[in-house]
């Protein structure tokens, strides 16, 4: 079974590879470029939302302050265009995590809806500053990245963004799948859960939440720079996008929130219907109806997720395979797994809760 | 200069009291229903394009208009409570965020389309509006009347609204089902009409701020990001479900601001508001009269 | 020096005086009960004791450490774990990663490391088996009845070997076959050496169970001594039946 799912994504793994090599067609590369941007950024995302289930709605902060650093960066220290600047990429991330330690910090000095809504409010104040700091982002006029090398042009130009994006998603997989199966991974799902009770049983709840804010933010902040090289130019709004906030935690949530690949799903869902309304969407109107619809769709149509839907439904379906496997001593006892169904149960419905 | 600071304050103030009545319903959902309705500034916004179709094609008076915009609107509220977020049972809040949101977008959308609105800028009309002259004049200073009469309005609608919450067996089921949903469903008040009627006085109030931001500033259907990232300010200030909090820290948060854009600059009153939110916060974090969400144990 | 000393606390809430200058001592090894009626403050005073509120007035000490007010991570740390009276475990984990939640050792290292393959998980596994649910240890919690649930959150608060435990309530809720069994693992870990002080309204429960019972009413403790005795003083009677 487990060598079945190793196969399985090894497989997916060289499509995924050899996808833009054999799928030459720009506007096909486009889409999966910003495809992979999303599915990294989403990833990160849920490393702190769909772990502590903290619902952070303003994580577009990080994407433009990766963003900005990246066009600063290369400005100021002359970077050419090329694949050199690709090696600004993880550093525009490391801005992005130092400056959600002090946003984390005090985000998470609240709680569940005070939390988000300062979230949404430091995105707000970060996009105010972009447009007011004009001697550092150049105000509303924007900062723009270096040039491609000219051999770059045509269909050539989405393979290396899209190679790079590749590798940041991998990278926030695996940072996503250590944590999952690791302690500290095991302490924010149990925050999730009950905080309250995850500390009075030692976990360091404060510390932990902070921890999985900033690896957030550093994939997050990563994208942010990557997807700012891609574009050529970047401006405030263009930087601090609501609309790319929301998405983000649309797709997390469609995927499945708190799953490793949920996540992909969720983008490769949205994104590529995205860019799909843009493109055939010309009135600005009813792109945006068009999205707030699919929405609610999503929303109201399938509130877990696909990742638990599916697995939900796998487990029902195993379950009902194992009935029929006898459970003898224990049960008399109380204790086995056939309790939900035997007396005992009966019985404690009848003693009822002494408060 | 002082005559300035003196002018802003006054404007702070009266601005404030709009901003309340946008903030009120805003407020009063959450206390209610739990649920942060990030569609309240497209809310609001249509409200403002209601009136400013009565007033334009109709030729309404913008207060008359209330008349016909607010039932109107109170009617939406509870068609989008029924429809989108009664059907939430798991995770209520977040979904409803995300729920909002959308609502938000088909709103701006549906506002922004070529055929309807488009994206230019409006602003709603009248005679008290326009004119040069359209001020009384106090002391050495102008203050123009729209912005008195807004306050005014607001004035009256958040009085009735006190009215309707601590006089009438409605308003005490509400604050009932504010403090303890739980509690007040076991003494027999039906929580999920409470939750529909709130949410549609929600929106109605957002309809009359609606056209008393539209009166006084002007507007396109983008700008209630604008608009919900400042009335969320104000309410976490406030303390998110307090009403009291929601018209104090409306008018605080105006005052100051106007004030920064006549001392320093109007480009930092505008950060100064959320700078000033969390300055508060990492004092208060359940703003001024809030609720401390305290350990569960 | 008592292992856990509570004194003179007091704790309001608005109008409600939870507790009233109450003393208490638990002396280490025992098993102690703590009865009144409902509405006397044995909760409160168990979550002063643990950190989850903070008094008005008043010190808690533990191991002749002042504890008051600490934080419920820290006190846990120390020695002292608790169960909730409406159970509380994780519902989204397997009873397994349940149990690691709670496993100590904080250290960074051990943090990154994967938690299924460390040592703690043979510990874990044990204490599955003490209590009797190990068989189900990759089900979600959520899945258990009541009574598993009670067990797996004293299987958990037991694996960071706690000096103390604070039961709430452990018997509420649960068939008398489990009573008996729950009450059997009690006096099979106070014979390890572990002390419990133990809130419960099933007096067979606490008589059978007890070294020593204190009685309290409306906020602080009103009698104390063996099972026998305090079942007939007049005092805790009256408290039982006047109210």
């Amino acid at each position: 079974m487990k060598i079945l799912k190793i196969v399985f994504l090894l497989a997916l793994l060289a499509a995924v590879i050899i996808f833009p090599q054999v799928y030459t067609d720009e506007t096909a590369t486009t889409i999966a470029v910003f495809t992979l941007l999303f599915a990294a950024a989403v990833t990160g995302w849920n490393i702190f939302s769909g772990y502590t289930g903290y619902i952070a709605l303003g994580h577009a902060v990080y994407y433009g302050v990766g963003a900005y650093a990246m066009a600063l960066m290369a400005q100021d220290w002359h970077v050419p265009g090329g694949y050199v600047t690709f090696l600004l990429v993880p550093l525009a991330g490391l801005v992005a995590a130092i400056f959600a330690v002090p946003f984390g910090w005090i985000a998470l000095r609240t709680r569940r809806h005070t939390f988000i809504v300062i979230t949404i409010a430091t995105f707000f104040i970060m996009q105010l500053m972009a447009y007011n700091l004009r001697n550092i982002t150049n105000g509303s006029a924007g900062l723009s990245l270096p040039l491609t090398p000219p051999d770059w042009s045509g269909a050539f130009f989405n393979l290396p963004f899209y190679y790079v994006a590749l590798a940041v998603l991998l990278l926030a997989l695996a940072t996503s799948w250590w944590i999952r199966n690791s302690k500290f991974g095991l302490g924010l799902l149990a925050i999730r859960d009950d905080e309250d009770r995850a500390l009075g049983l030692g976990v360091k709840t404060g510390p932990f939440k902070l921890i999985a804010f900033v690896i957030s933010a550093f994939f997050v902040g990563m994208v942010g720079g990557l997807h700012a090289y891609f574009n050529g130019s970047i401006y405030p709004p263009f930087a601090f996008d609501a609309f790319f906030d929301v998405s983000i935690a649309l797709m997390g949530f469609l995927g499945g929130m708190g799953t490793l690949a949920g996540p992909i799903i969720g983008a490769s869902l949205l994104e590529p219907t995205q860019q799909y309304f843009t493109l055939y969407l010309s009135d600005g109107g009813l792109y945006l109806i068009a999205y707030g619809v699919l929405f609610l769709a999503v929303i109201l149509l399938l509130p877990q997720g696909i990742v638990p839907t599916v697995r939900q439904l796998w487990l029902k379906w195993r379950a009902s395979r194992k009935q029929d496997e006898a459970e003898p001593a224990l049960v008399a006892v109380g204790v086995g797994s056939g309790e939900s169904r035997s007396l005992p149960e009966n019985q404690e419905r009848k003693e009822g809760v002494n408060s | 200069m002082v005559q300035l600071i003196f002018e802003a304050v006054i404007t702070g103030i009266l601005t404030g009291g709009v901003y309340a009545l946008m903030a009120s319903g805003l407020t009063l959902i959450f206390g209610v229903m739990e649920i942060i309705n990030i569609g309240h500034g497209a809310l609001v916004i249509l409200g403002a394009y209601l009136s400013f179709i009565l007033q334009e094609k109709f030729h309404i008076d913008l207060f008359l208009g209330l008349l016909i915009t607010m039932p109107l609107m109170f009617l939406l509220g509870l068609f989008i409570e029924w429809a989108f977020i009664r059907p939430l049972k798991r995770d209520r809040t977040m979904l409803s965020i995300l729920v909002t949101f959308a609502i938000a977008l088909i709103i701006e959308g549906t506002l922004g389309l070529q055929n309807t609105f488009g994206t230019d800028y409006v602003k709603l009309h009248a005679w008290y509006v326009d004119s040069s002259n359209a001020s009384f004049q106090i002391g050495g200073f102008y203050l123009a009347y729209i912005y008195v009469f807004a306050f005014l309005l607001s004035a009256v609608l958040l009085a009735g609204l006190y009215f309707l919450l601590y006089r009438t067996e409605f308003g005490y089921s509400l604050r009932a089902s504010m403090q303890n949903r739980t509690a007040a469903q076991l003494i027999g008040i039906d929580v999920e009409r409470i939750s529909a009627l709130t949410f549609a006085i929600g929106v109605a109030l957002a309809a009359a701020g609606g056209m008393a931001f539209g009166a006084t500033t002007s507007f396109n259907p983008d700008s209630h990001y604008d608009l919900i990232s400042r009335l969320l300010v104000i309410i976490i200030l406030g303390g998110m479900g307090s009403l009291r909090g929601a018209l104090i820290a409306s008018v605080v948060m105006l005052v100051i601001e106007d004030v920064t854009a006549v001392v320093w600059s109007p480009v930092w009153a505008t950060t100064v508001f959320f700078f000033l939110l969390i300055v508060i916060l990492l004092v208060r974090p359940q703003g001024l009269f809030g609720q401390l969400e305290g350990r569960k144990q | 020096m008592s292992l856990l000393e509570v004194q003179n606390v007091s704790k309001a809430f608005g109008g409600i005086h939870a507790l009233e200058a109450c003393s208490i001592t638990v002396e280490q090894g025992t098993i102690t009960g703590l009865i009144g009626p409902n509405g006397s403050g044995k909760t409160t005073l168990f979550n002063v004791v643990t950190g989850y509120e903070r008094v008005d007035t008043g010190e808690v000490r533990f191991n002749g450490r002042t504890i008051t007010n600490s934080s419920p991570d820290k006190v846990f740390r120390l020695g002292l774990g608790r169960t909730f009276q409406l159970t509380r475990i994780f519902p989204r984990l397997t009873v397994l990663e349940n149990m690691h939640v709670a496993a100590q050792r904080q250290g960074v290292r051990s943090l990154l490391r994967r938690w299924s393959s460390s040592h703690e998980h043979r510990r874990a596994l044990e204490l599955l088996e003490f209590v009797g649910i190990a068989r189900l240890k990759d089900m979600p919690a959520a899945n258990l009845s009541y009574g598993q649930k009670k067990l797996l959150e004293f299987a958990f608060v037991l694996i960071a070997d706690p000096q103390v435990i604070l039961l709430d309530e452990p018997a509420g809720g649960i068939n008398p076959t489990m009573i008996q069994h729950l009450a059997g693992r009690i006096k099979e870990l106070n014979r390890r050496g572990v002390t419990f002080l133990v809130v419960e309204h099933n007096m067979e429960f606490v008589m059978n169970l007890c070294d020593r019972v204190m009685v309290m009413h409306r906020g602080t403790k009103i009698a104390e001594g063996a099972p026998e005795e305090v079942r007939k003083n007049p005092a805790v009677l009256e408290a039982y039946l006047g109210d």
